[in-house]
């Protein structure tokens, strides 16, 4: 069979194939609900085509080599190229990015919150898929800003017009703290362009956009301090929007107030754009300032830790909990990527995809809860096995899955992660390092602590006397539809982890060669 | 002998060898005025819908001859160098035209329902884009202050266009005060700098003023020329005279003055800062750059600081065009701080950045003022409220807006952002610590501008609509035109902005 013509397309059909989705969308008459939802559905279904055409035509012995790629000419007069490429770093990305959104589109067919409208609020959504799907794809520093801002306007919608009582409060608190982070990261990457010398890899060329140049370049031709600088900025962008402690505070607001739909995308996905950095462009494009932050990054990675896990110990509202528990979850990511370790990048990934499936499905949870009672108080909540026992049964398997119960692939996240830090690169000190590890251990223990706790709250006992007659709906044939592929894939990871490290690794030490 | 000799001056001083197809732009304005005139006379004041149209087509007109020139290609030098056409005074001539078109179909319905002087508005309107079209051509001193008081002298009477309403009669009175007091302050610094240089050629005082530039004489010259241009493009702290003439004026003509006329002086300043006060090699720069970057510095946050106070959209965008402002002063700080240096092609792609900047400012917010004339034309008001719940009732005027919010606030993939990031890159160019002090800073007010463009995406968004708004707004053929002409340009801008770029990369 002639792959040819899809080997060149493929990418470019896998971002745009959602924004040609959402201008039919945005066409069609606002009364003609149904259509609008089919329309969505299989846009978001053919993307997810496109994404298993990418992940059975890839060649998985060399997945270091970036394949798919598409190198067009763009915008020339600031030597900025059209260039998206994929390697085993991006795939499992793209495949839980490109996944998710179809069961977001499912899960909101007869669910979407006030004030309704479901032609805007999916055509919001697939908008957010092509930054999402461009973001993991983009080479080329300019494509992958403009990818990573596409994402701000759907999400500041989503969470402004479709959200909870104090959504515009949230909504801008969202916005302006990544619009902060981008503007410094845009900085920090003109300054990559105009310092680090590509003339020894490209002849003539001595400016250059190119994220594949760049990071064989390695900032050559960089003085120290000035690196430093430089990955000062782009931490600054990627930490945001993690969030690591203390750029976290957008999030738990940004969360509770998000319809359920958006609550899912965000913690899936547009978490992963900030940690996805981290390892794409900031590590290998500054190896050795990423070494003198590095210490500084696992000290706030460990203080997510333990801060977020406390944080979600003082919530009363279930989802604000949920929430907490990222900052907790994304401190492990972060602690991984900070050894600077080829070991800890393959966690680092691994912890991506798997709070991207448990989380995001906690927050289905949260939402489908808050649509039975009404109310996310876990003190009103109570006795959800009793009155719908489908649905608690698989609340109590998603927080053994969070709290990283082996078997189950929040494990493959943080396990690895703390041994990671056990040996981090050589330059960093072991000590730091080891201390580290043992406050992350530390935070796995209150992990089980809060996720128990909110289990027993919701899940357990008795209904509370104003809900003992309510009639509460167990899980749906929609919901059903929507969560089996990510609780399948909980049990999957879980079991055979190698389906995702086998892909990561050789493209990770692709990456990470300098601090080896 | 002495005959012959004798009748060839005279023939020379009669017939000077004028480059008619280099003025033809130029010409085709005048024509264009010349039949308003005439249209205006004849109709009386019964079928006066002629006059915009007639200006209409004679902008369209104009670009004809724009197109042959740009097609011809060569620099065509009149005047002994005073007047220079070329591929930036084309590509600026071009904008001037078209922004004045799209003023005029903002304009039309309302000019017409006020029940105002139709003719002469027109005939003002189109005099003040002559003096921006010979300006675009102007290298010479004298030619640069002719055609920035051609522009000047229309808008004061434009700004007080509501002749019954006291706040446009303030905002005309205000800005032909403060116009007529920056131009003898520019006029004093130019008179100074031709009082040591000798000449009024940019290109002569450029090869001149590198090594007098330590004397006072041209230091004070350089500044108060300066101060005259902070004036006019009303820069911090020069600024004051914008908000109230801006709200008081006629919408429409706020659009122009903020975008066309606010052009003209960028576009004075990029040819005298550039052509002129660079000197050779960039000697001279070290005179001028540190007021450029307080000029710029001040701009954008005092203009944002104010414009986050704002409650009406007009007044928000008065001081939002002030921060827009020092925006695009940061290139000139920028090329300023890398010719200091010696390297002046970084001084050159800078310039390109500024007008890059302007092209797109442009645009977008040609665009913003559409969509505000068309919801005042319900409310009769500019107030944020009057905005709220414009995506229930009129949705795609909400998307439209929201659209040149966005790119105002240089968010991708809005046209906007290319803007901003050419400003940026020119002074991460720069280098050296003023420069990246700058740029942070810019960074931090392009965070903070969000905020006040924001303010009326909520409002549009998330909040309800008042009682008496429920109804969809009603827009007029001219309004639709104009918003879809801007906001496709801002997308396409956005997603290609190699079309703008190549314009800033051809001009230097």
């Amino acid at each position: 069979m002639d792959h040819s013509w899809f080997d060149s397309w493929a990418l470019t059909l896998v971002v745009f194939t959602p924004l040609v989705g959402a201008a039919i969308v945005m066409l069609l008459p606002r009364e003609s609900e149904s259509t609008v939802k089919l329309v969505a559905l299989l846009t978001t279904l053919l993307t997810l085509g496109w994404t298993v055409g990418i992940l059975t035509g890839f060649d998985y012995d060399k997945s270091e080599k970036l394949q798919f790629t598409v190198n067009k000419s763009w915008i020339d007069v600031i030597n900025s190229r059209y260039h998206l490429a994929i390697d085993g770093i991006s795939l499992p990305l793209l495949a839980l990015s490109a996944l998710i959104t179809v069961l977001c589109v499912i899960y909101s067919w007869n669910h979407f919150p006030e004030p309704h409208n479901p032609k805007a609020f999916l055509a919001l959504v697939l908008i957010l898929e092509v930054g999402m799907n461009g973001t993991f794809l983009a080479q080329d520093l300019i494509l992958f800003f403009i990818f990573f801002e596409v994402v701000l306007l759907p999400m500041f919608f989503m969470i402004g017009v479709w959200g909870g009582p104090n959504r515009i409060y949230a909504s801008i608190k969202f916005f302006l703290f990544t619009l902060f982070g981008s503007a410094l990261m845009l900085i920090s990457f003109l300054a990559l362009y105009f310092k680090v010398d590509v003339d020894p890899l490209v002849r003539g060329a001595q400016h250059s956009f190119d994220m594949v140049l760049l990071t064989r370049a390695g900032g050559a031709g960089i003085a120290r301090a000035t690196a430093n600088l430089i990955f000062a900025g782009m931490f600054i962008g990627f930490a945001i929007k993690v969030p690591m402690f203390p750029f976290h505070t957008w999030l738990p607001d940004a969360h509770t107030e998000a319809p359920t739909v958006g609550s899912v995308l965000l913690a899936a996905v547009l978490l992963k754009l900030g940690t996805y950095g981290f390892v794409r462009i900031a590590l290998p494009m500054l190896p050795e300032a990423a070494e003198s932050w590095a210490p500084w990054i696992g000290l706030l990675a460990v203080i997510g830790i333990i801060y977020g896990a406390l944080g979600c110990l003082a919530q009363s509202d279930m989802k604000r909990l949920i929430a907490f528990s990222s900052v907790a979850h994304m401190g492990f990511v972060m602690l991984a990527i900070a050894t600077l370790t080829s070991a800890g990048v393959n966690a680092a990934v691994f912890g991506m995809v798997a709070h991207g499936l448990i989380t995001g499905m906690l927050f289905f949870l949260a939402g489908s809860v808050q649509h039975a009672y009404h109310t996310r108080e876990m003190s009103r909540l109570g006795g959800l096995l009793i009155q719908a026992p489908k649905m608690g049964w698989i609340l109590g398997f998603c927080a053994m899955a969070s709290l990283g119960l082996p078997g189950l692939a929040g494990f493959w996240g943080e396990f690895p992660a703390l041994l990671a830090a056990f040996q981090p690169a050589p330059g960093l000190s072991d000590a730091v390092f080891r201390t580290y590890m043992v406050i992350g251990g530390l935070g796995t223990v209150l992990a089980a602590g809060y996720l128990l706790w909110m289990l027993q709250k919701v899940a357990f006992g008795r209904p509370k006397p104003e809900f003992a007659d309510a009639h509460i709906h167990d899980v749906s044939t929609f919901e059903w539809i929507a969560w089996t592929p990510i609780l399948l894939l909980i049990v999957l990871l879980g079991i055979l982890p190698n389906i995702i490290f086998s892909v990561t690794d050789p493209a990770v030490l692709r990456i990470m060669a300098p601090f080896s | 002998m002495t005959t012959t000799l004798l009748g060839e001056s005279v023939r020379s001083i009669a017939t000077p060898a004028i480059d008619w197809h280099a003025l033809a732009p130029a010409i085709v304005i005048v024509a264009t005025i010349l039949a308003i005139l005439v249209a205006e006379l004849v109709s009386g004041r019964r079928d006066p819908g002629r006059t915009s149209t007639i200006a209409a087509i004679g902008l369209l007109a104009t670009l004809v001859p724009v197109a042959t020139l740009a097609h011809d290609g060569a620099d065509r030098v009149l005047f002994g160098g005073a007047f220079v056409v070329d591929d930036y005074s084309l590509a600026l001539t071009a904008f001037f035209v078209l922004a004045t078109y799209i003023t005029v179909l903002l304009s039309v319905d309302y000019i017409a329902e006020g029940d105002y002087y139709r003719g002469e508005f027109y005939l003002l309107l189109l005099t003040a884009t002559l003096g921006m079209v010979i300006m675009a051509s102007a290298r010479d001193l004298i030619t640069l202050f002719v055609a920035l008081e051609t522009i000047s002298i229309p808008t004061f009477v434009l700004a007080a266009f509501r002749k019954h309403d006291r706040a446009s009669n303030e905002a005309g009175v205000k800005y032909y005060v403060i116009g007529v007091l920056s131009s003898a302050i520019m006029l004093y610094g130019m008179s100074l700098i031709f009082g040591v240089t000798g000449t009024t050629l940019l290109t002569g005082i450029s090869d001149r003023i590198g090594a007098i530039s330590d004397e006072p004489l041209v230091v004070v010259g350089i500044f108060l020329a300066l101060v005259g241009f902070a004036f006019k493009v009303s820069a911090v702290p020069f600024h004051w005279w914008a908000p109230d003439t801006y709200e008081g004026a006629p919408t429409p003509v706020t659009a122009y003055l903020s975008v066309a006329s606010k052009a003209g002086g960028f576009v004075a300043l990029i040819s005298i800062v550039y052509f002129g006060f660079l000197g050779d090699d960039g000697s001279a720069a070290h005179a001028w750059w540190p007021w450029i970057w307080i000029l710029a510095a001040a701009s954008m946050t005092l203009g944002n600081l104010a414009a986050l106070r704002q409650t009406n959209v007009v007044r928000m965008l008065a001081y939002s065009s002030i921060a827009q402002g020092g925006f695009m002063l940061v290139p000139f700080a920028a090329a300023g701080i890398a010719a200091a240096d010696g390297r002046t092609d970084v001084a050159a792609t800078a310039m390109g950045a500024v007008v890059v900047y302007l092209l797109v400012y442009g645009v977008m917010n040609l665009g913003a003022f559409a969509v505000i004339i068309g919801v005042a034309r319900r409310t009769g008001s500019a107030e944020m409220s009057s905005f709220a719940g414009l995506f229930r009732t009129t949705p795609v005027l909400a998307v439209a807006m929201t659209a040149f919010m966005a790119a105002l606030a240089g968010i991708p993939p809005l046209g906007g952002w290319f803007a901003k990031f050419v400003m940026f890159r020119s002074i991460v160019d720069a280098g050296t610590g003023w420069g990246i002090g700058l740029a942070v800073l810019a960074a931090v007010n392009s965070v903070v501008a969000f905020f006040y463009y924001f303010r009326v995406v909520t409002e549009m968004w998330f909040r309800p609509a008042a009682d008496d708004a429920e109804e969809p707004i009603r827009m007029p053929h001219a309004l639709v035109a104009a918003i879809a002409i801007t906001s496709a340009l801002v997308l396409i801008v956005g997603v290609f902005p190699q079309i703008f770029g190549r314009v800033g990369d051809a001009a230097f």
